[in-house]
Parts: C-alpha cells; structure tokens; sequence
C-alpha cells in the first residue's frame, strides 16, 4: 500500500482543467438565483442526488464526477447523505409514479434556500419514457426546476459546466 | 422424472419461433415441468405473462433451451412459484402486470405495482382505470426477543438506484432482510407495444443504463432471430468490441466500489481511473462513453473510428501496468480481506436452485455463461475462460470479477488482432415479411445472463416484447446471503452483487 501512496505523490496529477459554464445555462439560472442567495452559499455547494426513476446511465456518470479525472471537490461541491444537509437536489429519470412521493418528500425535507437540477433528457420531460402509464414525465411535473442538463446521459463533463453555472 | 425433451414433445410446437422451441402445452405439463424445476432438474430462464397466456423459459444439459406456453383464456394459471420459490417475484409481476391469477401461488401481494398506477393490469389490451385500490404493503413478519426493524430507502445515502430494504436486526445481526422493489418502473414493456424496431431498441438499451450495450445486443439478437436474418461477421465482432469493454467498465467500477464499501477507498480512486479510461476509450472508438444506441437490429449503427484501435490498445497499455499492482494490494491488504473473506456467503445448493448467473452464480459453483451455453458469435472462435469458485463470498465475488476482466482483455486482444473486414450491417427495410414471427435471445451481460423475447407483427412492429435482467434471480439470493451477518457489512454484500433496479423493475 505504501508504494500506492508514495507514487500518488511523484505522479503527476491526472485532475484536468474545466471549461467554463455555457452562456445559455448561466441565463436559464440567473432568473431562480438571486444575488444575496449567492452570497450566502459562497463557492460552496452540497448536492444530494435522487434517481427518481432512471435508467442509472446518469448515476454512472454522476459518479464519474467524483474520480480523479474530474475531481468535483475542488470546486466546492460535494454529494451528501442527507437531503437535510443539501442546497441542491440532483434529480435524474422520468420521474416513475413508484418514485414521486419519496421525491416530493426528498424535496420537503431539504432546507431553503434549494435548487433542483434535473439531469438528463428523461428528466426533463420523460424523454422517451414520456407518455408510460407509469411515469409522471419530467421533473417538472412534481417539484420547481431551476436548471437541466441535457444528454442521454450528459458526459461528466457537461454535468460539471452545468453544476459550476450555479456557483458563478 | 421427465426430462424436457419429454416435456416439449407433449406439447404443440409453435411455428415461426426461433432459435428454440417454443410449445403451447396443456395445464397438466405445465405442472409437470413446475415439479422437474422443484427438483433441480431443469432451470427457469424466465417466466412472463402474455395477453391471455404465460410463458416460461426453460434449460437442461440434453435439450438446450425451450420455451413452454400455457393459454390461460380463463385468467389463471396453476402457480410455478408453489414449487418453485425462484418464479414466486415473476408470478406476482404477471398479476401486477397483466391480471393473471397463479392459482396456489404462495405470496399473494403485489410486486411492481404499487398501487400508484391509474390503470390496473396495463399490459392487459387496452388501458382499464384502475378499478379498486391496493392493499396496503405488509413486510413478513420476523419474531422473537428484542428485535428491531431498520427501514431503508427508497431514496439511498449514496448516488445509487432507489428500493426499500426493511432489515429486522437482533442487536446488529440481520436474522431477515425484506426486499422491496418497483420504484422505478417505467412501463417499457408496455411503451414497447407497436414500437418500431428502431425505437424499440433505444427502449432496451434503457433497460438498464450499465447495461446498455448488452441489452441492445439481446434485442438485436431477439429480433435478427425471429426474423431469420444473419448479420455481417464484423458486425458481430464489433459488437463483442462493445459488450467486453462494457464489462470491463463494470468490473473495475464494481471492484473499487465493494473495497469502498470495506472502508477502503484508496482501490476505488484507482479503479475509478480505470474505469474512466475504458469510458473513454469507447468513446474515442465508438462515439459515446456507454457506447449507447450503438447495437441496432441489424448489426451495429457506426464503423470503428478511426484512431479508436489505437485508443483502445493504449487503455490496454495503461490496464496491463496498472491492474496486477491492484490485484496485489486487494490481496495483501489484511484488514480489506478482514471484511471480505466470509462476509455474505451465498451457499451453491441455493445459488443452482435459483439458476444464478454472472459473478453471483460463478462465485457459488455455477459454471454458466451465456456465451458458452448457447453460446453466441463471435465466441466460438475465440479463447476464453469462465472462472468460477465455491467460497460465495464477498471475497469470491470479487475475485470472480478480477479473473473476468482478464478474460475480457484477452478476449479485446483477440478481437481487435482479427477483426473481420466488410460491412457492418444488414439493411432490415428490405425484407419483404407478411406473418407474424417470434425471436428469442440469451446474452451475457456484465452481470449474467439477460433474456429477450419478442414477438413481430407483419408489419415489423414490435407486439410483444420480454426484457429478463439476471437480477431477477439475484435479488432474492442477496436475502439469503445477508443472513447472520451485522447490519453494517450490507452495502459490502449488496455492492458485491450489485443488482440491477431499473433492470428489474422495467
């Protein structure tokens, strides 16, 4: 193990830049955000993650963020356990009507102020689960959205510039 | 004892049913053959609900695989979960499902259906309001001094799929686990109904998104069997390509998330490396990470970039210096093996019963692998072996991993040294088809076998389409696996088999 550890220190890190939020994003956001909200968040963001009926595509890309390549926490975000500890509700999946109590109740027990992203194209209207007699279609439909990111699913990459509109 | 070529022989052999059997049999033998999967003598594949009739998959050593209908006009079958505990989930989906009655079944509740749905049965014709409300959901009830429940879920700590496991602890000795499921059900099989084959393809490639590649490859092979169509020989090593660089992707994702759960997150931080590599490399080679909608009726929809050999042999590079260091630190790392060795041991006798497959069922004696027996192309022209061992632990489960990923960069090596030239694809618009046909297909996923059935009208359309993931005869295994051991060591167990939700619940 120690071998491990010693090479993690004379490797050159494999963490790569990040490309800056797009322009389109930035203005859907600035609408729901509002400047003191900011200010109280700082540069510091914790993203609870709920699939609410997703193919778990978006969740293996969710988690990609966390590998070294991508290396989330150094922009001050971080995934946490509870939705009582959450700013933000990291939603994916088409929203199945199995699903939409525990996502409302999620929702309830986060703290104000909160954000929800809907993540991925079946979250944002079903995508192609839309019209199932077993989804409710879109994130939309069961609780506020204040940003999509879109893809089937979004490389982490994307889900990355998406999550830093929210802190620029 | 009647064997299952006896048992197709007292049926009536559909037509336009391939590669295997199928027979419409008599209530009588669908007995019968309840009674041979009781007595461990044949396997259940799958069990699956029709308008107005079952089916059930069935293997044995002599036979090979055969499929047994029974029309059920009156709405009700004789239960195969009676006999055999393994059908007892698929029975109660059936209900859920499509209204049919298994008489004698042992668990009566209902299963995918929550009660949430406005329509009941929805597989069942046209869409019906739901006529009366569902029972409330009563778990099993466990007994005895000072024992407590812990709820868990839908929504997990973790960025994982969502389902309620109900433990019932003595101090931090689990003495039962209850699974619920359903959460997230989608109705894809219903959404499949008169779907193009195209977009039908795209559903089942969402089947389950870690398997993406593999359930697309089912699909295809379904449809390309039912319509009696072969494909291009690179379209099939292209599409091998794939599906071992998606187990791969898996493996390595699996092996650092189990030592995670250990507490040992310094193997996760490599594996993810790992892993991400492979994402890449299918990306550089077949234009999207997961290599999403890249299987398609037909062959495969894109040529190999260019640039994407080169990609994949230099992940190669990477994986052969990286992995062994790896597999040394898993095997010398005392206190990792501390929580792995022994932990959530799942016992051959009850592995055979359930018919496990993928790394559940080969770290518990089973040799089964689907690329094998029935086997597929490309692989009877290449060499692979399909470890197994007898521990069923944790630890087992992790090796079994370990050895298939080197099996999978063999099998990469041999692919990419001898991939066929030609076309990629066989254009299915052309073909000129008036009757209705059915196809059936087994795969090897990165998680065991997936089991897709289907039924095409004259048109081409999709009328009927079964999706079985292999976690359908996991789930129940992980109850049993988890039994006796402390609360705290579960996500150790459950990562281990990591079964699929969104496959199950559909």
């Amino acid at each position: 193990m120690r071998k491990h550890l010693f090479e993690g220190l004379i490797r050159r890190p494999l963490t790569e830049t990040a490309r800056l939020p797009d322009a389109a994003a930035l203005a859907e956001l600035a609408a729901g955000l509002d400047h003191a909200a900011q200010r109280r968040l700082g540069r510091s963001l914790s993203i609870r993650a709920v699939d609410a009926g997703s193919c778990n595509g978006c969740e293996l890309e969710i988690q990609a963020l966390n590998n070294a390549f991508y290396d989330l926490e150094r922009f001050g975000l971080r995934f946490v356990a509870s939705p009582r500890h959450a700013d933000v509700l990291l939603v994916t999946g088409p929203v199945t009507k199995n699903m939409r109590e525990a996502l409302e109740r999620t929702y309830r027990a986060t703290p104000d102020p909160k954000w929800v992203v809907a993540l991925g194209d079946c979250a944002l209207d079903g995508g192609i689960f839309a019209g199932s007699y077993a989804c409710v279609g879109g994130v939309a439909s069961a609780i506020p959205v204040d940003l999509h990111i879109h893809g089937c699913p979004p490389p982490p990459e994307q889900i990355l510039k998406g999550l830093l509109t929210l802190l620029s | 004892m009647t064997t299952l070529s006896e048992l197709i022989e007292m049926g009536q052999l559909a037509d336009a049913h391939r590669p295997w059997p199928r027979v419409v049999v008599a209530a009588d033998t669908w007995r019968l053959a309840a009674q041979e999967l009781r007595d461990g003598r044949l396997t259940l594949l799958g069990l699956w609900g029709d308008r107005r009739a079952v089916h059930m998959a069935l293997h044995d050593a002599a036979a090979g695989i055969a499929i047994l209908s029974l029309d059920c006009a009156k709405g009700h079958f004789p239960s195969v979960g009676a006999l055999h505990p393994p059908a007892i989930r698929l029975e109660r989906t059936i209900r859920d499902l499509f209204g049919l009655e298994p008489d004698g079944a042992p668990d009566t509740r209902a299963w995918l259906d929550h009660g949430n749905w406005d329509v009941s049965h929805p597989l069942d014709g046209p869409m019906q309001a739901r006529d009366r409300a569902i029972a409330p959901y009563v778990f099993l009830p466990a007994e005895g001094e000072s024992l407590h429940q812990v709820a868990v879920g839908p929504v997990h700590a973790g960025i994982i799929e969502p389902g309620h496991f109900r433990f019932t602890a003595g101090g931090e000795t689990v003495v039962r686990l209850e699974e619920r499921l359903g959460y997230v059900h989608k109705g894809i099989e219903r959404l499949m109904e008169g779907a193009s084959l195209d977009h039908a393809a795209k559903l089942a490639g969402r089947t389950s998104g870690d398997s993406t590649v593999a359930y697309a490859l089912g699909f295809a092979r379904a449809a390309e069997a039912a319509l009696g169509i072969d494909i291009p020989p690179r379209a099939h090593w292209l599409r091998a390509l794939m599906a071992e660089l998606e187990r791969l992707a898996n493996h390595f994702g699996d092996i650092g998330a189990i030592c995670n759960d250990a507490a040992f997150p310094l193997m996760q931080a490599h594996c993810a490396v790992l892993r991400e590599r492979v994402l890449r490399a299918a990306d550089a080679g077949f234009r999207h990470r997961l290599m999403r909608d890249c299987v398609v009726p037909g062959g495969v929809a894109a040529e190999l970039k260019s640039g994407g050999i080169a990609a994949i042999r230099t992940l190669f590079d990477e994986v052969r210096r990286r992995f062994p260091a790896l597999i040394a630190l898993y095997d010398n790392t005392a206190s990792l093996q501390d929580r792995t060795v022994g932990a959530g041991v799942l016992r051959p006798e009850l592995a055979r019963r359930f018919g496990a497959g993928g790394f559940v069922g080969r770290a518990s004696g089973r040799v089964v692998d689907a690329r094998r027996v029935p086997g597929y192309a490309p692989y009877g022209e290449l060499k692979f072996d399909v470890p197994t061992r007898t521990d069923g632990d944790v630890n087992a489960r992790v090796w079994i991993r370990i050895r298939e990923v080197e099996q999978s960069l063999g099998l990469i090596d041999q692919l990419l040294d001898h991939l066929p030239a030609g076309p990629i694809s066989t254009d299915l618009a052309r073909l000129d088809r008036r009757e209705c046909v059915e196809g059936a297909a087994l795969i090897e996923g990165f998680r065991g076998d997936i089991l897709v059935w289907l039924r095409l009208s004259g048109d081409g359309r999709v009328e009927r389409c079964h999706l079985r993931d292999p976690s359908w005869f996991q789930w129940p295994l992980l109850e049993a696996a988890i039994e006796g051991n402390i609360v705290a060591d579960f996500p150790l167990c459950n990562k281990s088999f990591n079964c699929s939700y969104s496959g199950h619940d559909l």
